[in-house]
């Protein structure tokens, strides 16, 4: 049982990186971003190419079956995404925002880009599932019974990580209050002189270097293909409404309680409802507490 | 180039805006604020005030004429670019970031210089000593009176030269009203000065140097506050367009 909540706790934890990812541009430029999943793919795939470029299973860390080009891999995937992500706002999003548009048309934007991108990724990288490295889940046995695989560690470690990083940057750091300000209220952030556009840019920096580190650790753990992206999406949606839409850290308790219930569900034997048990929690959530977790009511209708 | 006891902090010259490109909401409005004074903008519901005062922040997407603080047009400038001009702008409503801390709220006040931080909000606390009580508080928790006092504070965080108030009584018990026009007095006592819209037209002049008043977009009456309030025309103005608009 403790086996199958390590288990739950690694793709949770996956999700939950991009899920914060989706909460920020949704908080900041208020919209649901439909093609953070394919930025998760991208950034896999951006690692893919550098951990060919500089040879797979060199430069062994300890106990782990990765070496140090996927972490250097993922270091230039961060830069690359996050440069491909503002050259598309700036040549699509931009726009948007100068004319105006409902929320509705950055939505269906965002849905075509994604589709793009699926595109994109199996012209240049092909249709087939391929692999970022041996993934070998060699347990070692920490307790009576249970085991670990400490890939799977130093995944809840870069995650635990990347959520420390995240509240200092929002909390201390001039752009992250800056960032909070907008999530609250963008005009008030306008008239007390905060640059909303340089905001939003930092923003898609700070959504896409999240979307590739998980896009990253995701593929290490199963495989790439151009489709997952949008099997990543849903679970992510799920774990940003069940942890409450408002609330940054609501996205990673959302992912958290999504990953731990779909592997208890293949625990108890439900294997092939494993994708259903998210939606299930979705609807109870949104049943009995609509804000989310962790979100608070809206109050500016 | 040094005549500052005659020189205008913000000069208007026929200012028409609005939200569309058709459709004017004030127009052809042309005034002047002194340094250093406090200039109340008054009149009847949908006169333009806000539409006013909005303009000058480079809020109205439809502009015309010229707005010229310190002798730079800023007509054209983005609101971040205007702000910054030391300029300080306190909407009328949703003014404070109610989920933030209030020490938060103050904090993006001084954004643009943060070095001069710590010595603004000494004055701030000497202005409004009841934010100290708050300040690891959400500003969510506050009184409608406190939110204003804190929107207040926060604009007061940059060092303005020039302070753009939108109904800063508006929504608020006697007592807080009262608070808020003194406070107005005393920002202007500290060298600020001070534009502002109001709906309270005795209190507000009582603490003016000068007022204006609009009526369905247009500049009805200037003067100085005294003789305003003396003056006839503004109940005529007041009530005279109220009726008409009901018909």
């Amino acid at each position: 049982m403790i086996q199958f909540l390590i288990d739950g706790l690694i793709n949770g934890a996956i999700i939950a990186l991009g899920a914060v990812g989706l909460s920020i541009s949704y908080n900041v430029m208020r919209f649901a971003n439909f093609a953070q999943g394919e930025v998760m793919a991208v950034g896999a795939y951006i690692s893919l190419a550098f951990v060919a470029m500089m040879g797979l299973g060199i430069g062994r860390i300890g106990p782990v079956s990765f070496g140090w080009p996927l972490l250097v891999s993922m270091m230039f995937s961060i830069l690359i995404t996050a440069i491909v992500v503002l050259v598309t706002d700036q040549l699509v999003f931009r726009m948007l925002r100068e004319k105006e548009s409902s929320r509705i048309t950055f939505i269906i934007v965002a849905f075509g880009l994604s589709l793009i991108a699926r595109n994109v990724i199996t012209l240049i990288a092909g249709g087939d599932q391929q692999f970022l490295s041996f993934y070998i889940p060699r347990a070692v046995e920490v307790f009576e019974g249970v085991k670990i695989v400490p890939d799977d560690m130093l995944i809840l470690l870069i995650t635990v990580l990347c959520v420390i990083g995240l509240h200092t940057f929002l909390n201390q750091t001039l752009m992250g209050k800056k960032m909070r300000s907008v999530a609250e209220n963008p005009s008030l952030a306008r008239v007390i002189g905060i640059n909303v556009d340089h905001v939003i840019k930092g923003s898609w920096v700070l959504g896409a270097s999240l979307a590739a580190i998980s896009g990253t650790l995701h593929a290490h753990i199963t495989q790439l293909d151009p489709e997952m992206g949008f099997e990543l999406i849903l679970p992510m949606f799920a774990a940003l409404i069940v942890g409450g839409v408002s609330s940054l850290y609501g996205a990673v308790l959302g992912g958290l309680l999504i990953g731990i219930s779909e592997a208890l569900a293949v625990a108890v034997g439900w294997s092939s409802y494993r994708g259903a048990v998210s939606f299930l929690i979705l609807i109870l959530v949104l049943v009995l507490r609509p804000e989310g977790i962790l979100g608070e009511k809206e109050r500016d209708a | 180039m040094n005549q500052t006891s005659k020189e205008n902090l913000l000069e208007i010259k026929s200012l028409s805006a609005g939200y569309s490109s058709q459709v004017n909401i004030i127009r052809d409005i042309s005034l002047w604020v002194n340094e250093g004074e406090i200039l109340t903008i008054l009149g009847p519901n949908g006169a333009g005030k806000s539409t006013l005062i909005k303009s000058l922040c480079g809020l109205l997407r439809f502009t015309s004429g010229s707005i010229l603080f310190r002798q730079n047009e800023i007509i054209g400038l983005k609101t971040h670019q205007i702000i910054s001009q030391s300029i300080a702008y306190v909407p009328q409503t949703n003014n404070v970031f109610s989920r933030l801390s209030v020490e938060h709220n103050l904090d993006l006040g001084s954004l643009a210089n943060p070095q001069i931080h710590d010595q603004r909000l000494e004055h701030v606390f000497e202005l409004f000593p009841d934010l100290k009580r708050f300040l690891g508080k959400k500003a969510g928790i506050l009184s409608g009176g406190q939110r204003q006092m804190l929107a207040i504070a926060r604009a007061l965080m940059s060092a303005p030269a020039m302070l753009l108030l939108d109904e800063p009584s508006a929504g608020l018990s006697p007592l807080f009203r009262r608070q808020v026009f003194e406070h107005v007095k005393k920002i202007k006592e500290s060298g600020v000065t001070v534009l502002m819209v109001e709906q309270n037209a005795k209190a507000a002049l009582k603490v003016s140097d000068r007022g204006i008043i609009l009526s369905d977009g247009k500049l009805r009456l200037e003067g100085a506050a005294d003789e305003l309030l003396e003056s006839p025309e503004i109940g005529e103005i007041y009530f005279g367009t109220q009726a008409m608009s009901s018909k």
